[in-house]
């Protein structure tokens, strides 16, 4: 099944996301040899790839978590690497990050969960906007039910739909998913698939996917591209990506790809 | 090593940098006042207790052969107060306190709860490491002063066994000989010890790594190198103090 309303030509819109010859390795091990990426406004980028290809320290970097060894990433217009502490704190407001094992705090409720992001960088809103901000994001993963509950009481769809909905709190411009449906049943994936789509479609974000989740990429990406041996092969739609004599593109479809 | 050593001053450094700069953590500090608090209270009591105990039964055999069994009291409160009991509950908090902050920040960092509150525009250094690193070096000074005055109080069950004493004059006789650098010295080295302790915990679960064994590891190192660290605190507190009182 593919994605529904599909952005064509992406490209016409504005740039949030440069990336230009990013570098990373650790120790030895080169991860990222001189990767270009662009993100454009409003659309879902997937970045497919193995596990341990960089796919995750690729969108660490762009939030700021690690540092690149050479080359530029500019998030909205700002050089990550050139932010000092305060600058990189404020831009984090509009970047939202979805966990791979969603890092929900074990030690808070859900409400305590989502509420943390705001009253830690919205300090003016009364309880009542607090309350509301809690109840529509919650609303909006279709969790309303779980607020008071433990994060060790939550399935595992669940911790990654509440993980989503203490990103989308603060209102971010840009969503960077990590993983978002490792772990998960099939039907439960599908959920996820269509709870992408809606937060790209309610909250106007853009958003890159990281996942090694085929019919994820399918379902969820505007535009689709493959991180192979620290570098990005062609980026386009899922059938552009695929229709290719490339044979390590082609033997991950095979033996990934459930229809 | 040296590495090693050049992170643990960074780590320090960072704290004193934190310390002073905005948003404050109020709430946080509290938080974890009444945590550390509340984890030791129980097992400080007791410890506190049996010691005065112990103490004083031990000691009345060597006074009353120089027939000196009314310095009991004096004996017991200068021990309590220069020595056992900031050592007892600083030995007690790392054991309790420093091993649960280690394992918490621990599976907090690998299971990339730090790093959700860092991309949350949170600061997780403030947040976790400040608030509770002074809220042991807080609350473990309290602790200490109440160390010294269950003990006293188990002391004075002791000598209620053996003596007719009432409890106000047992108290006024255990404090006569306590001076006032004792009073100091022990709150210096309670704060010291406080201190360490959060330190400790919050250095080694703030950079553990590998899993679940890092996070058995951090709680491990905490306590160890935690108690390690208030021993040799100890003796160079003793040292200092005595300079002062020659």
């Amino acid at each position: 099944m593919q994605k529904n309303n599909r952005i064509e030509h992406p490209e016409e819109r504005e740039r949030v996301i440069t990336i230009r010859d990013l570098n990373k390795s650790f120790g030895d091990y080169h991860v990222l040899k001189g990767v270009n990426l662009d993100l454009y406004d409003r659309e879902n980028l997937v970045v497919l790839g193995k596990s341990g290809t960089g796919k995750s320290v690729l969108i660490k970097i762009i939030s700021g978590l690690l540092k690149q060894d050479s080359g530029t990433v500019e998030v909205l217009g700002k050089e990550i690497s050139l932010l000092n502490e305060r600058d990189l704190q404020e831009l984090r407001i509009h970047i939202g990050f979805s966990f791979q094992n969603s890092a929900l705090y074990d030690s808070m409720t859900v409400r305590e969960n989502l509420e943390f992001p705001l009253v830690r960088n919205r300090k003016k809103l009364t309880k009542k906007e607090k309350d509301y901000a809690v109840e529509s994001v919650l609303d909006a993963v279709s969790l309303g039910q779980t607020i008071n509950q433990m994060p060790s009481e939550l399935s595992g769809g669940q911790r990654k739909r509440i993980g989503i909905a203490r990103t989308l709190i603060l209102q971010p411009k840009i969503m960077l998913y990590d993983e978002p449906t490792a772990g998960l049943d099939p039907i439960t994936c599908l959920e996820i698939n269509g709870l992408i789509n809606e937060v790209q479609e309610r909250y106007h974000t853009s958003s890159i996917i990281i996942t090694h989740d085929l019919t994820c990429a399918k379902q969820t990406g505007d535009r689709i591209t493959m991180l192979l041996d620290g570098q990005f092969n062609k980026v386009g739609t899922f059938e552009e990506v695929f229709n290719t004599e490339d044979e390590r593109v082609k033997s991950f479809y095979e033996y990934n790809f459930i229809e | 090593m040296f590495y090693e050593l050049y992170l643990v001053y960074q780590f320090i450094i960072k704290f004193f940098k934190e310390v002073f700069l905005p948003p404050y953590e109020g709430k946080e500090i509290m938080r974890q006042c009444y945590q550390v608090g509340y984890r030791s209270l129980a097992l400080i009591s007791l410890t506190g207790f049996i010691t005065g105990i112990v103490f004083t039964k031990q000691s009345r055999p060597s006074l009353a052969e120089f027939g000196a069994t009314s310095w009991l009291p004096s004996l017991v409160g200068i021990a309590l107060l220069r020595t056992l009991a900031p050592l007892l509950t600083a030995l007690i908090s790392a054991g309790k306190v420093g091993s649960s902050i280690g394992a918490e920040l621990g599976s907090m960092k690998v299971t990339e709860q730090i790093d959700a509150m860092e991309v949350s525009a949170t600061n997780p250094f403030k947040f976790l490491v400040v608030s509770r690193v002074l809220a042991t070096t807080i609350t473990i000074p309290i602790l200490t002063f109440y160390t010294a005055l269950v003990g006293l109080l188990g002391s004075f069950v002791n000598v209620a066994m053996f003596e007719e004493t009432s409890f106000s004059g047992f108290i006024s006789s255990s404090l006569e000989s306590i001076t006032f650098l004792d009073i100091i010295a022990s709150t210096i080295k309670a704060i010291l010890f406080g201190f360490t302790i959060g330190m400790v915990g919050c250095y080694q679960g703030f950079n553990s790594s590998k899993g679940t064994e890092g996070v058995g590891k951090a709680a491990n190192s905490s306590v160890v190198i935690g108690m390690f660290l208030v021993f040799i605190e100890e003796v160079l507190a003793t040292q200092i103090t005595f300079l002062f009182r020659t």
